[in-house]
């Protein structure tokens, strides 16, 4: 502190943000957007009630207030899903010629793209994130995977040069809440032009993106049974886990669920990919351009309320500039809008969920129980809603559980370190292996540092960047397998 | 205090990418109804009204004195513009038609635009605009020096000028598009603000590009830096190009997320542009009647 404090002439530094002029509310219009009150299943290209007729409701969590009821799937229901996958699967789509299955995807990107604004509002309104992302990042790459992989279509003889490939069958997937439409999208378009058909099961608390989707894949006359999207809970994904005539599994989510998952397939057969959990570390050197690492900071552990698996969750700073970027980072957060996810000024929307916020909360509680010391800016919640404000946890230590465990809130522990050698060790440091970031203006440190992380995406001065021509994926117990890019096809083929 | 060399070395890197990702961010600020509105009253409030051309003459530069105080009559209670800034020559022309208002007279000065000449002669241009009446001068950064790492010099011009200039405030005009790269930026921002700068300011006008976001931004956290290190609250004036009350709004969220209350005031915050007030006066006028009137209905000057 002491060499900062001499450095710095003003007393008590920080900007005055509390300004006369501030923005009026600027929401987005959801005049243009009809849910049914109820949802079904879309099984063989239909829309058909569940066989044991349960329903629950989805809500906003930003008012709690129900926005439609889906059914919850059961043993039944997913027979039929998958049967309807497999006769799909053996009539028509793996027949098909790969140009033809080329075109259904392309034209499944453009409806997506031209119905864009309306899945935007609706993932902000059922899932609580802020329509500045999902209109400029979810629902856009969404978009963009299916492109991506519609090219791939017709040119798998090429993707692995001497081996050609064979489609698997039917591919069980299960999605999360955090990313719901883009998650969907991951995993459809690389199984789809490959031949494969689908059986999908969405998250309980964000369904109803996914069930726009369906409609879209009608709108797009997608052969019947090619995609089929059900919905429920965990018991309902366990179902498709455990179908016997399902050939691939794909599930984002838990690394608790990721292990049931490893557990229950071993000795069957089936392939699986697991993106799971992670604790990113985001790792900012001395040399780094100062405001623009405050801002990956800010990016890599705020993005979608912290809900992101690999946020940059562990941040180490160098101890020569950590003074400085703590004020520059509590100066930052000091702007940031906690609040309507449809306001379109919203950085931080609503927690996806109370069992969501009640995990956070209790992490934080746990955060000062082990005496690191908080700092949250001040920032006034509605009254409804699940609501967290960004929090800063300092003197913490590699030993505190808030740096070991996964919080998936808005929440970031910050350490500070001397030597390249001893944050690599404690970047390393944790059962995760998802992400990571390094900050420096050095490109030689870029490397070394980067390669010595043992994570599958390292961004350099960047953070949070996604393309669907690049692979993703964990190490150790952030997953297993990789999506995206040229290797997101090889989950789903088999080479000959 | 730290040499000219050291306080360019002392400048933090600059990571373009990241900054444009940021402006970016920025400009998904939706700024609607009455934050628009005060948002662009504010916009006029620190406005300096340009004019700086060889074909200038008295009669062109009374025309606009007048507007700068009557901005668009029609509508009561517009506020006057911050200051008319003009040539040396004429402005002994400005302080005249400006008298009885608080309208200052800013006059460009150091061998305007290129600055290409003795620094015995900038000082006596200085001296004698401010002798003719100028509140503020906006002065040229020797760009030719500073690129090839004449600090000293650079700096020490700077002190000059703040000397000669006496009680009148000190706009040190970069040159953004001649110097380049944002660390330039960086650097020389800190530069001029070490050696006296009241104000830093983009551009001329007269070099492409003039004021962009990004060169803006970096400027605006150089300022805060410089103010957390020295007390010392440095204005802000970006200049040439910004044509439209969109982008004043956009530059206003950038001041107002970078720097905060203390320089949302015409004190500390400036906008240089000759055509910019119309298009405010437009927007104010469709606010408040929600139709786009004719450009007809505002005075040209």
């Amino acid at each position: 502190m002491t060499k900062e404090k001499k450095r710095l002439k003003v007393a008590n530094p920080h900007i005055d943000y509390d300004t006369v002029w501030t923005y009026a509310p600027a929401p987005e219009s959801t005049d243009h957007i009809h849910l049914k009150r109820r949802y079904e299943l879309f099984i063989n290209g239909e829309f058909v009630p569940p066989v044991k007729g349960k329903y629950f409701a989805t809500v906003n969590p930003a008012t709690e207030e129900k926005l439609a009821e889906v059914p919850e799937a059961t043993g039944e229901d997913i027979d039929k899903a998958v049967a309807a996958a497999r006769s799909a699967f053996e009539k028509v789509w793996s027949p098909m010629p790969p140009a033809e299955r080329g075109k259904y995807i392309y034209r499944i990107a453009r409806l997506l793209q031209e119905r864009a604004r309306e899945f935007a509002v609706i993932e902000s309104l059922d899932g609580g994130k802020p329509i500045r992302e999902s209109r400029d990042i979810d629902i856009p790459l969404a978009a963009a995977h299916f492109f991506y992989y519609a090219g791939w279509a017709d040119k798998l003889e090429y993707a692995f040069p001497g081996r050609k490939t064979r489609p698997l069958g039917v591919a069980g997937q299960i999605i999360p809440w955090n990313f719901p439409l883009l998650m969907a999208a991951w995993k459809i378009a690389p199984a789809l032009a490959t031949g494969n058909t689908v059986v999908l099961k969405t998250a309980e608390t964000t369904p109803l993106t996914a069930m726009k989707l369906a409609e879209l894949f009608q709108d797009a006359e997608l052969p019947p049974g090619v995609v089929n999207i059900v919905t429920g809970g965990g018991k309902t994904g366990q179902m498709i886990v455990n179908h016997p005539d399902v050939d691939k599994i794909a599930f984002t989510g838990s690394t608790e669920v990721g292990k049931y998952i490893r557990k229950a397939l071993a000795g069957t057969g089936k392939r699986y990919t697991l993106e799971l959990g992670g604790k990113a570390a985001n790792i900012i050197f001395e040399d780094a351009a100062v405001d623009q690492a405050v801002e990956g900071i800010i990016n890599g552990i705020f993005f979608n309320q912290g809900h992101v698996c690999c946020a940059g969750s562990r941040l180490y700073v160098q101890e020569s500039i950590a003074p400085e970027i703590l004020r520059k980072l509590k100066d930052r957060i000091a702007t940031l809008i906690v609040g309507d996810p449809l306001d379109k000024n919203t950085d931080i929307g609503a927690i996806n969920s109370r069992m969501q916020l009640e995990k956070i909360e209790s992490y934080v509680r746990i955060g000062k129980e082990e005496g690191g010391a908080i700092f949250q800016p001040p920032c006034k919640l509605p009254a409804k809603g699940y609501w967290h404000p960004p929090t800063l946890f300092t003197d913490v230590s590699q030993s505190h559980r808030i740096v070991q465990e996964e919080i998936f809130g808005p929440v970031l522990p910050i350490q500070t370190f001397r030597t390249v050698d001893e944050v690599i060790t404690k970047a390393n440091n944790t059962p995760y292996g998802l992400s990571g970031g390094v900050w420096t203006d050095k490109g030689a440190k870029i490397f070394k540092v980067t390669k010595q992380i043992r994570a599958g995406v390292v961004w350099a001065n960047t953070y949070n960047k996604f393309d669907p021509t690049s692979p993703f994926g964990g190490y150790k117990e952030s997953g297993l397998g990789r999506e995206g890019g040229l290797q997101g096809l090889l989950p789903y083929v088999e080479l000959v | 205090m730290n040499s000219p060399t050291a306080i360019v070395e002392a400048a933090p890197p600059i990571d373009e990418v990241g900054v444009n990702e940021r402006v970016a961010r920025l400009f998904t600020r939706s700024i609607k109804k009455e934050a628009k509105l005060r948002a662009l009253t504010m916009t006029l409030s620190m406005l300096d009204l340009t004019t700086l051309e060889g074909k200038d003459s008295p009669g062109k530069v009374k025309q606009l004195c007048y507007k700068a105080a009557h901005l668009h009559d029609v509508y009561p209670g517009l506020p006057m513009v911050a200051a008319v800034c003009v040539y040396p020559s004429l402005v002994s022309v400005a302080r005249k038609a400006l008298a009885g208002t608080d309208i200052k007279v800013a006059s460009v000065a150091t061998a305007f635009p290129s600055g290409m000449t003795a620094l015995k002669l900038k000082l006596e241009e200085v001296k004698q605009v401010v002798e003719d009446g100028a509140d503020e001068v906006d002065m040229v950064l020797s760009r030719g020096r500073f690129l090839r790492g004449d600090y000293a010099y650079v700096f020490d011009e700077i002190a000059a000028v703040k000397t000669a200039c006496g009680p009148a405030h000190l706009k040190v005009i970069l040159e953004t598009g001649e110097l380049v790269t944002l660390d330039n930026v960086r650097r020389a921002s800190d530069l001029a603000m070490a050696a006296g700068a009241d104000f830093i300011k983009t551009s001329t006008g007269k070099v492409s590009p003039a004021a962009t976001p990004p060169v803006v931004l970096v400027m605006l956290e150089a300022i805060r830096d410089y103010y957390f290190r020295t007390g010392r609250k440095v204005g802000m004036k970006p200049a040439g190009g910004i044509k439209t009350a969109k982008q004043a709004i956009q530059y206003l969220v950038m001041v107002r997320e970078t720097l905060g209350q203390a320089w949302l005031t015409p004190d500390r915050f400036r906008f240089g542009a000759s055509s910019l007030a119309n298009d405010v006066l437009m927007q104010i006028v469709k606010q408040t009647t929600g139709v786009y009137q004719s450009g007809d209905y505002f005075s040209i000057d």
